[in-house]
């Protein structure tokens, strides 16, 4: 046992591939953080004044809050008036018309990231709203969408073209009152995307997006807002990795979605940040606000996450499950390794009729990681008929980690079904020696029992997508050996 | 092929093995048979290199080379094959990938580029036949909720696809029907060859009607007491292994 224990611990300290930092010239706010920040960034922006008051108003409501305590995970506090709260590339003139005027040199960081922006976007069928640090400097496959009313751009765009859009859903799924960080990003967001699907349509390409943290000390606060109107069809995939750094990088996204009757969302994440070295210096933090709103009848909102990097992962993509019929889901496999910590999972909230909802969490722990499964099924007493179906699985690899499920039921309709299952492993010898057996080595043999365990997630994501995460957590464990 | 020369094996310090010799030329099937105990699966496992097992004396070579000195995988590349008594399930995986990755496993071993996948296919549809395999069996994850029946014949799939140049089968008849076992014995008897070896390793005689042996061995308390014909396979199966343990000095004897 000693010596496939050791193995596995090898495998899982592996080195952080994209850790670079590209040189490139800066626009940033000084650190700090009052209501002449808030305006500042507002008017960089040149935003209507209704969106200025509604940073301000949670800007002052921000002061009234106390940063949450209550999630499995440590951190030294943060100092928020150490970081700054806007960054932007510059950019010659009003900014590039096409793909090449893009800096050269950001265009090399997006390709040292294997980004498939451009030609590599069109070969893939993805369209790609890039996001380097807060501003969104290229959009690709606009043309075509439009043609069928499809909206993608970036939110400070929408901002200016559709600000009847925005201002009627901005804050309607996570209010600017939610929690701290969705209360923080509301006040500081910089930009983000902005997805509209027009009613009927089915979105003919998968809508991707990349985040990148690059400056130094600079907070991340993107805001994501995607609408899809009746019996629309959208697929969205979200995808990071950022360079190595030694401060610790707060990030606080929000992303809200509504889908109206009879429209589906589908939103995916693979999130490869920075977690930290070896002994858990540096790394970023992520505390995300994700919520979709199943508003119209036979709605439908489906998360799917695949988690490996940040040093904390503070996250609960959920689901509202206002309109009859309608269906939520969760799909999750969340890897810490060194000393990572995350706390994620998910909240449904049955409201509407015969609604229903799926749970399946997969936590990997290696290293000294620290993973929880933090999930909370609520059955309102007009959910007639609601139905829910939990699976949480925990895989362990060592014996310095940890895998902590809370999952929290609160049902209030006795019509209500709901299902629990979890279960905890780890990787047996007895496994790892049949695939030795076989031929294949040990590291091989850990990936794919990793890849086997994970399957159940990885088939929820789009193709491309399913393979790109494979290959993420193979390279995760992947060690010095071979 | 096989020389397995004065093997003595300890396991948590107590000697299993107690000086094991056992030559196995290519084209040739060699069946151990012994009660439980004996040392049988103890045998097995150490020609697989699976941890846990101490070797105190004694060495074991494959075509020359120095067997124990080769990480499992390495000899699984050199030609060897297991067929586990108790097939390990991996859920997720499936069958057919877990199959593709062991033979491209092997074919990099050998520098040679990854298996072509039509030949892939085709090459799985033939052997799948041998074995009387339903094509949804390769789509399951690795003997996930498969039968007794089902997991055993799913090792000699492996190996037919594998194509070892030795085999051991570690109680490959334990928990089969008589249906189950003809099938199984009808494709290791496909599998075999001028070129080569097996290790058939039971409890019964049973097999061993279907898969007829060219030498048996009877191995208890750690040693190999008699070694004969196939006939002495079903002397065993009259008499018992009860004759040993009364008689030490004949045991000592025919071996």
């Amino acid at each position: 046992m000693t010596d496939s224990t050791s193995t596995l611990e090898r495998l899982a300290a592996s080195d952080y591939k994209y850790g670079f930092i590209t040189d490139i010239e800066q626009d940033t706010v000084p650190p700090g953080l009052n209501e002449d920040v808030v305006r500042l960034i507002s008017a960089k922006k040149q935003e209507p004044d209704w969106l200025l008051e509604w940073r301000l108003q949670a800007y002052r409501h921000w002061l009234t809050l106390k940063q949450p305590e209550w999630a499995r995970v440590e951190y030294p506090p943060i100092d928020y008036q150490a970081l700054s709260y806007y960054s932007a590339p510059k950019q010659k003139g009003d900014g590039p018309k096409s793909l090449d005027e893009v800096d050269p040199e950001l265009r090399r960081t997006y390709e040292k990231l294997g980004i498939p922006l451009a030609e590599q976007a069109i070969l893939a069928g993805v369209a790609v709203d890039a996001v380097f640090d807060s501003v969104s400097v290229a959009t690709s496959y606009k043309g075509r969408l439009a043609e069928q009313g499809i909206v993608f751009c970036s939110f400070s765009e929408a901002v200016h073209e559709h600000p009847e859009l925005v201002r009627q859903y901005l804050g309607s799924v996570v209010p600017y009152r939610d929690n701290y960080y969705a209360t923080l990003n509301s006040a500081v967001f910089s930009d983000g995307s902005f997805v509209y699907i027009p009613p009927g349509v089915r979105c003919p390409m998968e809508l991707s997006t990349y985040f990148r943290i690059n400056a130094s000390n600079t907070g991340q606060f993107e805001r994501t807002l995607i609408i899809a109107d009746e019996g629309a069809y959208v697929s969205y995939l979200e995808g990071c990795t950022a360079p190595m750094r030694d401060e610790n990088q707060l990030h606080a996204a929000v992303v809200e979605l509504v889908a109206l009757d009879n429209a589906t969302i589908k939103y995916s994440t693979v999130q490869n940040w920075y977690p930290g070295d070896a002994e858990g210096r540096g790394g970023i933090y992520n505390f995300v606000t994700k919520r979709g709103l199943c508003k119209g009848r036979d709605s439908k909102i489906s998360w799917t996450q695949v988690e490996t990097g940040s040093a904390i992962t503070w996250k609960y993509p959920s689901c509202v499950l206002r309109g009859d019929n309608s269906v939520g889901e969760f799909y999750s496999v969340a890897l810490t390794r060194d000393y990572q910590q995350a706390d994620t999972g998910t909240k449904m909230i049955h409201i509407g009729k015969n609604t229903r909802s799926t749970i399946v969490s997969k936590g990997i722990s290696a290293g000294h990681g620290q993973n929880a499964y933090r999930g909370l099924v609520k059955v309102l007493p007009t959910a007639e008929n609601a139905r829910n179906y939990s699976q949480c699985d925990s895989l362990l690899m060592g014996d310095q980690c940890g895998a902590h499920t809370f999952p929290y039921l609160q049902i209030q309709n006795p019509t209500a079904q709901v299902e629990h299952e979890a279960s905890t492993s780890k990787i047996s010898e007895d496994q790892i020696f049949y695939c030795q057996q076989r031929g294949i080595s040990t590291e091989d043999a850990v990936s794919l029992i990793v890849n086997g365990f994970c399957k159940e997630v990885f088939k929820e994501l789009p193709m491309e997508f399913a393979v790109e995460a494979q290959k993420l957590i193979e390279l995760k464990l992947e060690g010095s050996v071979g | 092929m096989l020389e397995i020369r004065n093997l003595h094996v300890t396991v948590e310090d107590r000697e299993i093995l107690q000086g094991i010799d056992l030559t196995i030329r290519p084209g040739e099937t060699h069946a151990i048979m012994g009660p439980n105990g004996s040392g049988k699966s103890t045998l097995a496992n150490v020609i697989a290199g699976r941890e846990g097992y101490t070797v105190t004396a004694g060495e074991i070579l494959f075509d020359g080379k120095d067997l124990l000195e080769m990480t499992p995988e390495t000899r699984a590349c050199e030609g060897l094959f297991l067929a586990f008594q108790y097939p390990v399930e991996i859920p997720g995986v499936a069958n057919l990938y877990f199959l593709k990755a062991a033979v491209n496993a092997v074919r990099k071993y050998r520098n040679e580029p990854p298996v072509d996948a039509m030949d892939f296919w085709e090459l799985v549809q033939e052997r799948m036949k041998l074995v009387k395999m339903d094509e949804s069996m390769l789509k399951r994850s690795v003997n996930e909720g498969f039968s007794g029946g089902e997991k055993k014949r799913n090792e000699v799939f492996q190996m037919a696809v594998l194509q070892p140049r030795f085999a051991v089968m570690d109680e490959t008849d334990s928990g089969l029907d008589i249906d189950a076992l003809k099938v199984v014995a009808d494709g290791v008897n496909a599998l075999r060859g001028p070129e080569r070896g097996f290790l058939v390793i039971t409890h019964y005689q049973r097999l061993l009607d279907y898969i007829v042996p060219d030498h048996v061995h009877v191995l208890f308390n750690g040693r190999i007491v008699r070694s004969g014909g196939k006939e002495l396979a079903v002397e065993l199966e009259e008499q018992g292994y009860a004759l040993y343990n009364e008689e030490p000095g004949r045991a000592r004897r025919a071996a």
